[in-house]
């Protein structure tokens, strides 16, 4: 070729097809677009530049009207197939996960977590009131005949705290633990057990929601036996500021777990408009939300365990700690309803 | 239509609508590449885990090392074991629900194993891949994962209770055998599935050939030019036969397709220029089908 113009254009010259000139006219934008996927999927983007970054959705944009306009106009399945492969590779990292966390978590406090706690009500509702009534059954069982308490309090409270105990014994496991050494590991471990159960409650919510119910109902029965236990020494309020300081935020950190799982389930069952697997997906995308703020409250709920419980002796100040953190949670999700600004699926 | 799809593939074959309304064929993922995938990242989890926890004991034997003298009760109460025996613990919890997450939710979109076998997480309705859905994806993994494995071990108790646990349990880590799409439960959930990630580079345009162009042999200078009435016999799917054929460059293919080619359109089959006949064939076809599709009429197959 004795082109002296430039070699581009000799190509384009050189090609019978039509179709062969378009592809030959845009291949340097193809290539390009190559070269910075290449380099960004190896995980280079701290090398590359920063006009590479703001071009890699105009080139994607570019390719993806090449790819349409070639598939009306060639027949040239090996380019066709290459701009597809082009296309879908560039279509991962333009609608990608946003990285920065940073941001993330800025819509989350800033609206999106409670606009998702309130989105779920009515779950909300359903499993408080199953809360309400396990432990309204695991009092009335040992109320019954004291054995029930037996088989509805796990093992790991069954050691002094049995019917039948002496107001004093009782008495020493509310209060005086504060000897008891590693504190922040007792709030370590319980976060991650705690976790755990919310974890384990949100995700068999896939199943109907039935299972959900099941552990809400399983968890709170011991919390009721165990009431009626130290209700009969009358320390009752005492029991309560014992469970509280930390409690009211465990407990609806699992309520609201439970109501995810709840949420996820009634959407499968009764999808409304949407096809089953849509309605799914987007109860799913709603209640992770929830639990990723649930994953919060149950830090929160260990370190109120683990430090806060054994350091407090006072159920006055227990109860004051407990139902404060309680009314900034109802206020933060109920009041707060500030819109975030900038939707991530935009 | 491509003889080197085999059943199994073509039955993971899906196309995506991306936001600009553009159709793409995307290839869903195996389960075995999955299961791959998934082993090694639990290995890497562990092994990770395991490296963080020797980094800790050693910092405890040293410290242990300094305190000698101080006995067991200075130990209990030293400030410095509990610290690291909280970091223990929130380290499960990282290495447990974050190895995943993390990764899923950088640029690549795949953990390392995906990556390693070549496959990566994306949104099912071909928008954008949120971290919502990566959250939720994740929080699944437990039923899926973690609790059958717990409810095996239950097993050894042989209780009936125990059986039914793992059965139900085995159902949700099942699942992707049980669904076209090979969903597992948290992909379902969250709107996402797993798909294979494409390679291909560009290869030469085939008009630009002396041959291609102007339809004569640079070999024998013969002259290739083919009538409307020969070129009408063959459709895009033929055109697209020849043009792995003239890619794969095999003497052989050649020869025979030359030959089925010059018995349909009546020619005589010489031979040694079979190349350059199918060049100018295969451009002067093209152009013929390419002119027709401009116009709004297209020829899928010689059957038409």
């Amino acid at each position: 070729m004795s082109a002296l113009t430039s070699r581009g254009d000799a190509a384009i010259a050189a090609a019978a097809l039509r179709s062969d000139r378009f592809r030959i006219e845009r291949e340097g934008d193809w290539q390009r677009l190559e070269e910075i996927l290449n380099r960004m999927e190896r995980g280079r983007i701290g090398r590359l530049a920063d006009e590479d970054l703001l071009e890699l959705p105009v080139l994607y944009r570019t390719v993806a009207s090449s790819l349409s306009v070639a598939r009306e106009t060639s027949l040239d399945a090996a380019t066709l197939a290459y701009l597809e492969t082009l296309v879908q590779r560039a279509w991962f990292l333009v609608y990608g996960p946003r990285t920065s966390l940073l941001g993330w978590l800025k819509r989350f406090f800033g609206g999106e977590w409670s606009r998702s706690v309130r989105a779920i009500w009515p779950e909300m509702l359903v499993a408080l009131s199953l809360m309400i009534a396990g432990t309204a059954v695991g009092w009335l069982l040992c109320a019954s005949d004291p054995q029930w308490y037996y088989s509805l309090v796990p093992g790991q409270f069954l050691d002094v705290r049995q019917p039948g105990a002496s107001r004093e014994v009782l008495l020493g496991t509310l209060f005086g633990n504060q000897d008891q050494p590693q504190l922040s590991v007792m709030a370590a471990y319980l976060f991650n057990n705690n976790s755990g159960v919310a974890i384990s409650c949100f995700a068999l919510g896939f199943a109907f929601g039935v299972p959900p119910l099941l552990l809400l109902i399983q968890n709170t029965t011991p919390l009721g036996a165990m009431l009626w236990l130290y209700n009969g020494q009358g320390l009752t309020v005492d029991m309560i500021g014992w469970l509280s300081i930390h409690g009211t935020t465990e407990l609806f950190a699992i309520l609201l777990a439970g109501a995810s799982g709840l949420h996820i389930g009634r959407s499968m069952a009764f999808p409304g408009d949407l096809a089953v697997l849509d309605a799914a997906a987007k109860a799913g995308q709603r209640a992770s939300v929830v639990m990723a703020g649930v994953l919060i409250m149950m830090a929160i709920a260990g370190l109120l365990e683990g430090f806060g419980r054994q350091l407090i002796n006072e159920t006055s100040v227990r109860l004051a700690v407990g139902y404060g953190i309680l009314t900034f949670w109802l206020v933060y999700f109920f009041l707060f309803r500030r819109v975030p600004p900038s939707s991530e699926a935009a | 239509m491509n003889q080197t799809d085999r059943p199994t593939r073509r039955d993971r074959k899906r196309t995506m609508i991306t936001p600009e309304g553009i159709a793409l064929p995307i290839t869903l993922a195996s389960r075995g590449s999955r299961l791959s995938a998934l082993l090694i990242d639990l290995v890497l989890m562990a092994l990770g885990f395991a490296a963080f926890m020797l980094l800790l004991g050693l910092i405890a034997s040293q410290l242990g090392v300094a305190n000698g003298a101080a006995g067991e009760t200075a130990k209990k109460h030293n400030p410095l074991f509990d610290f690291i025996q909280v970091t223990a613990f929130m380290l499960l919890f990282l290495f447990r629900h974050g190895y995943f997450l993390l990764f899923e939710l950088g640029p690549r979109g795949s953990t390392p194993g995906k990556r390693m076998v070549g496959i990566r997480v994306a949104a099912r309705n071909g928008g954008r891949l949120t971290t919502e859905m990566v959250l939720a994806r994740n929080l699944l993994r437990d039923i899926e994962l973690f609790l059958p494995l717990g409810a095996l071990i239950g097993l050894a108790g042989g209780q009936a209770a125990d059986w039914a646990l793992f059965f139900w349990l085995m159902l949700f880590a099942l699942l992707p055998f049980i669904n076209r799409d090979r969903l597992r439960a948290g992909d379902l959930v969250a709107g996402t599935w797993v798909v294979e990630r494409p390679k291909q580079s560009l290869q030469a345009a085939m008009s630009t050939g002396q041959t291609a162009a102007t339809g004569t042999s640079q070999t024998t200078g013969a002259s290739y030019r083919f009538s409307d009435a020969e070129l009408a016999i063959y459709g895009e799917f033929e055109l697209q036969t020849l043009e792995r054929v003239l890619r794969e460059n095999r003497h052989e293919a050649m020869v025979a397709v030359h030959e089925a080619i010059c018995r349909k359109i009546g020619w005589n089959p010489g031979a040694g220029d079979e190349r350059a006949f199918l060049e100018a064939y295969y451009t002067q076809l093209r152009a013929r089908l390419e002119s027709g599709m401009r116009m709004g009429k297209r020829k899928a197959s010689k059957h038409e």
